[in-house]
């Protein structure tokens, strides 16, 4: 233990047994899972099938681009109603209120995702409480059907991930000094242009850890597609899990969840070449 | 004696009084099985104490499988899904029937799971608790719900609810006047079968509303009214008839499917002798009678419907006339290989526009 004291290898310990014994090992054990086959009871023999089932079948293709489809359109949808709130908060609300519309961003987040997303069928089902509303006003003659449907799974979706958009563009705003603003419009920029020029540029190490962060939670969401889609709206992570318990096959529940890895670091990685920004950068400045 | 020989011998004392049987029992079972107060009378007979984890038939399996037949030492799968999983994947031991008081079971019960559970001449599953699924129909709204397949009728759409799984599958089956059991055996026939099924099911899909997934979910829609119609299981039915009187469950005239929940021990399940003290003494008619009352279905037991109270008796032979009894069409074990045809016609069905 030379150059380096105790106090190093303590510190790294933490790190390595997390690594190690959470992340990496299970998934040695999961990638020998999917690469076999079972050929009879208790007989498993190594081969590519799985991943051949995965390609071949419509079925779980059309599922999973729908997943992966579905959660970048959350992400863009989280991103566009989180901007502005983001902005108020940073820019414009001052001390107190600032304080406190920051913490009515957090409320929801101190009860778990089951009851926010109950919260949401008690509000949208059918003698729910709109569509009571809605006959009360006299706009509707009947009850309405507004749960399991892609556009409520869409709405549970973008609100479990508000807030994990609405933290780092916070904090990356207010990062942004007000005299480069108003030197902005000293200079005779338009208020769209100095967005364009000024705010998004300083912003993007926010938006990109915002909207990787959200994708993420998006596609790997279990609960809020189960609860509120509809008969059709089948989530990729709904097929993991019926592979998994329901039809006791684990080698293809093993094969998709690596599927799912792949194509997630895939759209992160086009993400961040995409808008020019590096890991490192979106980590480390955006907090 | 001084104090430290005192606490010395009460030491011993506990240690020589607490017999070599009181062990903790991990009972890995559905909700109502094991009421507490079953529980409480149970430890207290015995000495055992009692962990109880809730599950379902899925899961107990899948939990089982993950750890090779540990963490639990009794579990209550439904008795067609023994010997499948327990030829692929070895997570049950075999029972010591003179452990057992047979003595205590209604005998052709006893005698069909025995069959029913045996691997290599080994039983693994004893029968505890029995009902069937059928439907449950809002007579006032929906009387003309007599089978599974009226369930797709048009002027029910958007009032229909059930589950994509298999009791989906056998129910629809025996309704278009196939005999999917018969076909267990033949791979071929089966699939022929389940395609046909599948055709149907994604052709009433405008019809359904939703398909649900939890008991409570399913109980939510019947009693709020958004669904008229669906498929359950009796006890479902019964309970809403308690609050809604129209709310009823209906024996198919295709026949209700029956299904027997069973006791089976983990492979390495550590407390056998409070598992099996734990059978024995559920298994006492006044104990089952306690145990229905809770579960809302009947046991096992041999004797034990005169302890049950009358308006479960009366709501009982309400949806079931003794021809509906004979016609009920008990599940067979199912092969591993067809699960998996029905998993891939189940997964076709949701994914179906």
């Amino acid at each position: 233990m030379t150059g380096r004291g105790l106090g190093f290898y303590l510190l790294l310990a933490p790190l390595v047994l997390w690594l190690g014994l959470l992340i990496i090992l299970p998934h040695i054990d999961m990638a020998i899972v999917s690469l076999r086959t079972r050929v009879a009871p208790r007989e498993y023999v190594p081969s590519l099938d799985n991943y051949a089932a995965f390609i071949t079948e419509p079925l779980y293709i059309v599922t999973f681009l729908r997943t992966a489809i579905m959660s970048v359109l959350a992400t863009v949808i989280t991103l566009i109603i989180a901007f502005p709130i983001s902005y108020y908060i940073a820019k414009i609300a001052k001390g107190r209120s600032q304080a406190a519309l920051f913490l009515m961003c957090l409320i929801p987040f101190w009860v778990s995702e089951l009851v926010r997303t109950f919260g949401w069928i008690i509000l949208l089902r059918e003698t729910g409480v709109i569509s009571g509303f809605l006959q009360w006003l006299g706009l509707a003659d009947q009850p309405i059907e507004m749960l399991y449907n892609d556009a409520a799974m869409m709405l549970g979706l973008v609100y479990t991930s508000m807030l994990f958009m609405v933290v780092p563009l916070t904090t990356t705003l207010e990062s942004l000094d007000d005299a480069v603003i108003e030197a902005g419009y000293d200079l005779g920029g338009s208020g769209f242009s100095v967005l364009r020029e000024i705010v998004i540029p300083h912003a993007m190490p926010g938006i990109v850890s915002g909207c990787i962060v959200v994708f993420m939670l998006s596609l790997g969401n279990y609960l809020t597609p189960t609860m509120l889609g509809g008969k059709g709206s089948l989530w990729f992570t709904e097929l993991i899990y019926s592979q998994f318990i329901v039809r006791f096959n684990w080698e293809l529940g093993a094969a998709f969840g690596f599927c799912l890895l792949g194509a997630s670091s895939l759209i992160v990685w086009s993400i961040l070449r995409l808008t020019g920004q590096t890991l490192e950068r979106t980590m480390g400045e955006g907090k | 004696m001084t104090k430290t020989q005192y606490l010395a011998a009460t030491a011993l004392a506990l240690v020589l009084a607490a017999p070599a049987s009181a062990e903790t029992l991990r009972l890995l079972t559905w909700g109502g099985y094991a009421p507490d107060a079953v529980i409480d009378k149970f430890e207290e007979a015995t000495g055992h104490t009692v962990e109880v984890t809730l599950s379902n038939n899925e899961e107990m399996i899948a939990k089982l499988r993950a750890t090779g037949g540990g963490g639990f030492d009794l579990a209550q799968p439904s008795q067609d899904r023994i010997a499948g999983p327990q030829r692929e994947f070895g997570i049950y031991k075999p029972f010591d029937m003179s452990k057992i008081e047979t003595g205590l079971f209604i005998p052709s019960m006893l005698e069909s799971t025995k069959t029913n559970t045996t691997v290599d001449g080994e039983v693994y599953g004893l029968p505890d608790i029995w009902g069937t699924s059928g439907l449950i129909v809002n007579a006032a709204e929906a009387g003309d719900v007599k089978d599974y397949t009226d369930l797709c009728n048009e002027e029910l759409k958007g009032k229909v609810s059930y589950r994509l799984k298999r009791p989906t599958l056998i129910g629809f089956a025996f309704a278009m006047g196939m005999d999917p059991f018969a076909a267990y055996e033949d791979e071929a026939a089966y699939k022929d079968i389940l395609d046909k099924v599948e055709a149907k099911l994604i052709e009433c899909k405008p019809i359904v509303k939703a398909y649900w997934g939890g008991g409570d979910e399913l109980l939510n829609f019947m009693r709020s009214g958004e669904a008229v119609a669906s498929m359950a299981w009796d006890t479902g039915g019964w309970k809403l008839n308690a609050d809604n009187p129209d709310i009823n469950f209906v024996a198919p005239t295709s026949g209700a499917l029956g299904w027997v929940d069973t006791f089976a021990l983990p492979a390495q399940g550590r407390a056998d002798q409070a598992a099996y003290d734990w059978i024995n003494f559920v298994m006492q008619p006044e104990i089952a009678a306690m145990v229905t009352e809770s579960a809302g279905n009947f046991t096992a037991s041999k004797g034990a419907d005169e302890f049950v109270n009358d308006t479960l008796k009366a709501q009982y032979q309400a949806s079931f006339p003794p021809e509906a009894v004979d016609n009920i069409r008990w599940y067979p074990p199912v092969p591993a290989t067809l699960e998996r045809i029905e998993g891939e016609a189940l997964d076709r069905i949701q994914s179906a526009k």
